[in-house]
């Protein structure tokens, strides 16, 4: 991590879309896992995730990406087929 | 060529701002700022300044047009004092941790309620942590060079903050004084026309500003930003001395009158300062050792340079235009103090509120402050630390 005098004046970021390099999954308290088996693939945790956290495999599974999921539950919440539990984080 | 001339403060602050050919302003008027304002919208009017004036609803969305035209590269300005400076007060740390170097014209006033529009430097003294260099002039000729200074300063690579540029309201800003005008060509040769900044917005070179900073990294752009201010002593004094070269007149971080050999030193901000050394030429013909130091830039505080010209005193009074409810007493009294608690000469430090929502600050009261100072220097103790002058019991 760069010292206080390396660091670019004012937090100004000079490449354009970089909000991926912001990687938030470490402020994650529980983290999503999901059930295969009772998975239906219905999109509803794909749709209200706020954060583009719910990744799918080409395969045509689903998948937490945890770089930038920050645990919020919301996923959790609204599958209707209760296949997402949130794990507390080690 | 350099025009004497007698004009109202606010029009020269603004005569300043056309000469630095300031790009944009925005403001929302409040008395007693509002003339300076005013002039430069006739200014544009009129087409002597090629500028864009932002009309906006209120003080908040002033400052916030300023910190998008900032960012773009163009040198900015605005105005404003008292309420209208406590709605920008968000903005102004978005302004500094931006690194934006945005030149502001306070206009000091009062904070309500009671509804009050005239001087004292509670507004201003209420931002003082907001990232902003703070700088206090005393006449109209002060305000319109410190005006100038003040882009120089901000711009400077090394600092790269906002600067206001405080004034007494009305005692200030309403009255016309007699000051050196400096020409076109004259400010040419002391600042470019144009703002170079690092970096700015461009829609052909994409970039963000004022991002997201976690615990990860939000204290380290603090502390770099609270290395700007303490590299900008030195900034403020360079521009000072170039300014002095060109044009004769020198400011310094703060001005000492009489200071040399003084038992006792008042120590001032603004407009007041002019009846202290009255009073000090006074007591001195009365073989009293007194001498007046006026605080000019505030913020950064120059603590070690003060206490170099102050330590061969054994009383400082320093005299504040505020109020601090429930603190040791006013900012000025309290910062000195602190900035003078374990130096190695430290001399007593005494503190005195006065001239609050526009009350004079009078002869007969700085022949008071002199008085209990000079029992402080006589009997060696502080009785009362901190009082208030010029109240009615």
């Amino acid at each position: 991590m760069k010292g206080w005098r390396e660091i670019r004046t004012g937090s100004t970021v000079l490449e354009a879309g970089n909000a991926s390099e912001c990687k938030t999954g470490g402020w994650r308290t529980f983290r999503p896992v999901i059930d295969h088996k009772k998975c239906i693939k219905c999109l509803f945790c794909w749709l209200y995730c706020p954060d583009e956290s719910i990744a799918i495999t080409r395969e045509g599974e689903f998948e937490v990406d945890l770089d930038y999921c920050k645990g919020c539950g919301i996923c959790a919440k609204e599958c209707p087929k209760e296949a997402i539990t949130m794990v507390r984080e080690d | 060529m350099t025009k004497h001339v007698g004009i109202e403060v606010s029009t020269a602050v603004a005569e300043a701002v056309k000469l630095v050919d300031v790009d944009v302003i925005s403001a929302y008027p409040i008395t007693p700022q509002t003339h300076i304002v005013e002039r430069l919208a006739e200014l544009i009017a009129n087409g002597e300044l090629d500028a864009e004036y932002i009309n906006v609803e209120s003080e908040h969305s002033a400052l916030s047009a300023c910190v998008g035209a900032s960012a773009a590269g163009a040198r900015t300005f605005t105005a404003s004092n008292s309420q209208g400076l406590a709605l920008m007060h968000e903005i102004l740390y978005v302004a500094s941790g931006c690194r934006l170097p945005i030149v502001l014209a306070i206009a000091n006033r009062a904070v309500s309620a009671p509804i009050n529009i005239w001087c004292d430097h509670q507004d201003s003294l209420g931002e003082r942590d907001t990232g902003c260099i703070q700088l206090y002039v005393e006449d109209g000729q002060e305000a319109f060079d410190s005006t100038l200074q003040a882009f120089r300063v901000a711009e400077d690579q090394r600092v790269l903050v906002p600067f206001m540029v405080c004034l007494d309201g009305f005692i200030l800003s309403h009255v016309i004084e007699s000051v050196d005008l400096l020409d076109d060509g004259e400010v040419k040769s002391f600042i470019k026309s144009k703002m170079e900044p690092k970096y700015r917005l461009d829609p052909d070179r994409p970039l963000s500003m004022g991002v997201l900073g976690g615990p990860d990294i939000y204290y380290e752009f603090r502390r770099q930003q609270e290395e700007a201010m303490r590299n900008s002593k030195k900034v403020i004094l360079e521009v000072d001395d170039e300014f002095s070269k060109l044009f004769g007149r020198r400011y310094g971080l703060f001005d000492s009158y009489r200071i040399e050999d003084a038992d006792v030193i008042f120590l001032t901000m603004g407009s007041m300062t002019g009846t202290a050394r009255v009073v000090v030429d006074r007591l001195r013909e009365m073989g009293k050792r007194v001498g007046v130091l006026k605080v000019r830039v505030f913020r950064p505080f120059p603590y070690e340079e003060i206490y170099a010209a102050v330590k061969g005193a054994e009383v400082l009074a320093a005299v504040d235009r505020n109020i601090e409810p429930g603190a040791f007493g006013g900012v000025l009294f309290t910062e000195l103090r602190s900035a003078l608690y374990g130096c190695e000469k430290e001399p007593h430090v005494i503190g005195f509120t006065a001239g609050l929502g526009g009350r004079d600050v009078s002869v007969s009261d700085f022949t008071t402050m002199a008085e209990k100072a000079l029992r402080v220097l006589e009997t060696g103790k502080v009785e009362r630390a901190y009082e208030f002058i010029g109240l009615r019991e």
